[in-house]
């Protein structure tokens, strides 16, 4: 850099090397530390959620330039911006569901702020933003397991009965009541927090978790056979053949639900059977035998 | 003749009385703090008038505002920005290119204050001992934040960079950011005169490459007035920029400081107590005939 002055001060060539290599190196050795760190301080929290819209992480931390206009857009302040000293990456924007959820505007101010495109521009409807997904991480201390009515996740849900329904189970330990058992929908859920933020537990039952960290992923060799089935509109493998029981005539057997069934026989209608539909007729026949 | 650096100033405050001997001083710190408290009206008082930080902003809902050092970060680790942050940029490309890239440092920076303020105690406490890393050094790191995101695949500068740090810490939440700071602080204090700033601070080095042409320079006008009492060297965070405008007359060096490395902070103005410096532009160098510009004669010097 350094242009040498052919006078007294002038540097010669052997101190310019020596100093040259002296910088790059040390700037070097500063690289990979800034490299280590990079790796290390980049690692984002589980329970930290970015928000809406936002890039695949990786993506997301070359594009984010730490401004927090998101953060001043967002009418509900949910978004923090991480400190230096946090396990965030500092400057980047994260909300918390448990302690402040993403109410989901239908505007959505923060990706409209966002001067890079972290959080990604063409998307405009709330309810395809996939912050993250809820999941009922324990079934043990979720009071709905108990045959207890709860729900209130349900309920909170801004896509009430999509992203969270309520199956219905048979109540073993009471042996007559049901269990109300809140499924998780990933094809709904926007990971938008609001019920980790309302579940009435002392620590959450259901969380909001990264996609990566929610959602398992099945082998790319694995078909399911009714699905290939549907799709070709005939059996791929062996052709359906009805299966075949040694029953008695004019009875057939329903695998799929209907159990046994006598043809031409709707019981008591039948002239062969000797009871009359009536039961009276059956109190009454000796008196009516006189 | 020459005055000793803690005793700089002094006489210019005798001469010209202490505002005048400050004037770019305070000028500078009222830009400095004007900036921060534009930012935190909204937080503090609910009155928006800028949102954001130096990385991007928005001023009363309608002018973008966007760092091109941190942008252009951001592009090398592959991003499309949206036009927002382009015309943000370039607005203070413009500007920069206009007044001077280090004008940020001068006036804009936080940063700023904090090792103006361990040059003042180091000049005070008479600190001498200094460690010698090269000046240029900040354009090898400057390099190196550019370099980094291609290969890293984010912006790895914002992690660290102090700048950022303390303007973030400051309108949004503070958490650590005061350790880097202090440390900044003490490393500029008792171990490198200028350390930061002058040899180390990569967004310094790029705003230093937006001057080059820039019309708003310090001229050394009055130069045959110098006494040499070495005041403006003192205090002078380049002062290597000072020497072929102040003394270059001779070797037939124009008296205005075309170093890109002049922040332009108007300091050297205020502590000459004969009033050699000014403001000027960069024409003012080539009006009189025979004297070339003083470009490329002092990067040798420290």
């Amino acid at each position: 850099m350094a242009k040498p002055d052919k006078g007294n001060k002038g540097i010669n060539r052997r101190q310019f090397l020596t100093t040259t290599l002296k910088t790059a190196c040390s700037v070097g050795m500063m690289g990979i530390g800034l490299g280590f760190y990079t790796q290390r301080a980049n690692a984002l929290p589980p329970l930290a959620i970015r928000p809406p819209g936002a890039l695949p992480e990786d993506n997301f931390l070359g594009a984010c330039i730490r401004c927090g206009l998101c953060v001043r857009d967002c009418p509900f302040d949910i978004l923090f911006l991480g400190q230096l000293g946090d396990d965030i990456p500092s400057g980047s924007p994260y909300f918390i569901a448990r302690t402040g959820p993403c109410e989901m505007c239908e505007d959505i101010p923060c990706v409209v702020a966002c001067p890079t495109n972290a959080l990604d521009h063409s998307l405009t409807d709330i309810e395809k933003s996939r912050m993250g997904l809820a999941v009922l991480v324990d079934q043990e201390n979720c009071i709905a397991f108990q045959g207890l009515r709860c729900e209130v996740c349900f309920n909170v849900c801004p896509i009430r009965g999509k992203a969270i329904s309520l199956e219905m189970q048979p109540n073993v330990r009471s042996g007559k009541h049901a269990l109300f058992i809140p499924i998780v929908h990933s094809d709904a859920c926007t990971g938008c927090g609001l019920c980790e933020k309302a579940c009435i537990l002392e620590k959450a039952a259901i969380k909001v978790l990264p996609l990566d960290l929610a959602k398992g992923e099945l082998g790319s060799h694995y078909r399911f056979g009714w699905e290939e089935k549907q799709k070709a509109g005939e059996a791929l493998v062996t052709p359906d053949v009805e299966h075949q029981y040694n029953l008695p005539a004019g009875v057939r057997y329903d695998l799929q639900g209907e159990g046994l069934i006598l043809d031409g026989k709707t019981d008591s209608q039948s002239p062969k059977s000797p009871f009359s539909t009536n039961p009276l007729d059956t109190l009454n026949r000796k008196q009516e035998g006189k | 003749m020459a005055n000793m650096p803690q005793d700089a100033g002094t006489e210019a405050i005798q001469a010209k009385g202490w505002v005048n001997a400050h004037k770019w001083l305070i000028l500078r710190r009222m830009s400095q703090l004007g900036i921060l408290a534009l930012f935190l009206m909204g937080p503090w008082f609910g009155f928006w008038i800028v949102k954001g930080n130096l990385a991007s902003s928005l001023t009363l809902d309608f002018l973008p505002l966007t760092d091109p050092y941190i942008l252009l970060q951001a592009m090398i680790s592959g991003v499309t920005p949206e036009t927002t942050a382009f015309v943000g940029a370039a607005i203070v490309l413009a500007f920069y290119a206009l007044v001077g890239g280090r004008v940020y440092c001068s006036w804009v920076c936080p940063v700023n204050m904090i090792t103006d303020a361990a040059a003042w105690l180091r000049r005070k406490l008479r600190i001498r001992g200094s460690s010698h890393a090269s000046r240029s050094t900040r354009y090898w790191i400057l390099a190196l934040t550019l370099v980094l995101p291609l290969l890293m695949g984010g912006i790895v500068w914002e992690l660290v960079n102090p700048v950022s740090i303390l303007f973030r810490g400051i309108v949004f939440s503070m958490g650590l950011a005061w350790v880097l700071i202090l440390a900044i602080f003490l490393f500029d204090l008792l171990v490198s005169r200028d350390g930061w700033c002058g040899h180390y601070c990569p967004v310094g080095a790029f705003y230093s490459l937006l001057s080059n042409h820039a019309m708003l320079r310090v001229s050394a006008t009055n130069r045959e007035a110098c006494d040499d009492c070495m005041d403006c060297f003192n205090v002078c965070p380049e002062p290597q920029v000072i020497k072929p405008a102040l003394k270059g007359a001779a070797k037939g060096i124009g008296p205005v400081i075309m170093e890109n490395q002049c922040t332009n902070c108007g300091r050297c103005i205020d502590v000459c107590a004969v009033d050699v410096f000014q403001f000027n532009n960069r024409y003012s160098n080539l009006s009189k005939s025979g004297i070339q510009p003083a470009k490329d004669y002092s990067k040798h010097t420290v």
